[in-house]
């Protein structure tokens, strides 16, 4: 925002014609993001539903080692952080600005807590020399309904590499979203948004649910969908 | 199951500001999708035979479904191109979905 233009509201851009319409066009930008991220997961979730088909017993084996404890508490903890984005969103609309910064560090706190449960779920995959590469061992068999199958290690280890991969993807999205909802807090705390200006928030808060979506989907696929024993 | 309205209907003005409901439809939304969570993992523990992955992954959809409607406001939404985008992205993705998933379900018929 430039300082020689006091003449109109600061945050409007002179090439829109009032406010609605600067928000509108965040707003729809902000959603093509969103679609070129749900291309990029749903390409991840493509290949891991091919190679499920085609590896189904030894996917299935994988999927029983994953702790479904942390998997449903780290959903639980993301659906409240996405409850606490809407009341930011809430809090801006309305110009309270101490509400609005608390809400935005509890946010962050609760992605924290996201990231912590899933590094405790990552050293037990370490522990158990379930992380792919040259230590790679596994010996557990598919428990399908009380049958043992013996799975081929090496079908078993593609699981944990997309495993891997779509879990750390997303906890790089999280990252990310601490980091600007950290950058989003300072500025609210600081009185950068009004009621009249705080699209920031709402486009913040558009990644932080549609993160919040991609975990809704990795939940079951990885950690549910084989577990019935 | 009973799912809270927003008090008022305000999205028929095209030029309304508001675009947020009450805190407590939030905290109501928020209830559901705890509450769906709970009942998707339990249900994962319950033997339905091919249904497993079925019920999951509705669950998981209508709980997208009431993120993206109730929380990123696509519902009410003041500009309209926002639900266009919306719909052709789902759209595409399931373009990936089905037609990847249509060609590997199949190729075991020779």
């Amino acid at each position: 925002m430039t300082a020689d233009h006091e003449a109109h509201n600061p945050a409007l851009l002179h090439h829109f014609a009032d406010a609605q319409q600067q928000k509108n066009a965040a707003s729809l930008g902000m959603w093509l993001f969103l679609v070129t991220e749900i291309m990029f997961f749903g390409g991840m979730f493509c290949a891991y539903l091919i190679y499920r088909l085609a590896y189904f017993n030894a996917f299935a084996a994988g999927s029983q080692q994953l702790n479904i404890w942390m998997g449903g508490i780290n959903t639980a903890v993301l659906i409240v952080s996405s409850v606490t984005v809407v009341l930011a969103v809430k809090a801006a609309e309305a110009g309270k600005r101490k509400l609005l910064t608390g809400y935005l560090v509890v946010t962050v706190l609760l992605g924290m807590t996201f990231l912590v449960i899933k590094g405790f779920e990552y050293a037990e995959k370490f522990e158990k020399h379930h992380v792919p590469g040259s230590t790679f061992n596994f010996t557990e068999k598919f428990d399908d309904n009380g049958k043992q199958i013996d799975v081929n290690p090496k079908e078993a280890e593609l699981f944990f590499s997309l495993y891997f991969v779509m879990t750390g993807m997303h906890a790089l999205h999280m990252v990310i979203g601490c980091g600007l909802f950290s950058t989003l807090a300072v500025l609210a705390w600081k009185g950068h948004f009004t009621a009249n200006y705080f699209t920031p928030i709402e486009n913040g808060g558009l990644y932080w649910h549609l993160v919040d979506i991609i975990w809704i989907y990795l939940f079951p696929l990885l950690y549910l969908i084989s577990r019935h024993t | 199951m009973a799912q809270p309205e927003p008090t008022q209907e305000d999205n028929l003005t095209v030029e309304h500001e508001h675009t947020t409901h009450s805190q407590g439809f939030y905290l109501a939304i928020g209830a559901i999708l705890l509450v769906l969570t709970v009942t998707t993992a339990v249900v994962a523990f319950i033997n339905l035979g091919p249904f497993n992955p079925v019920v999951a992954l509705l669950i998981a959809t209508i709980k997208a479904t009431l993120v993206v409607l109730f929380f990123m406001h696509v519902k009410g939404a003041s500009e309209k191109m926002t639900g266009v985008v919306v719909i052709s992205g789902f759209f595409f993705l399931a373009i990936l979905l089905t037609l990847s998933l249509a060609d590997y379900m199949t190729r075991s018929w020779r």
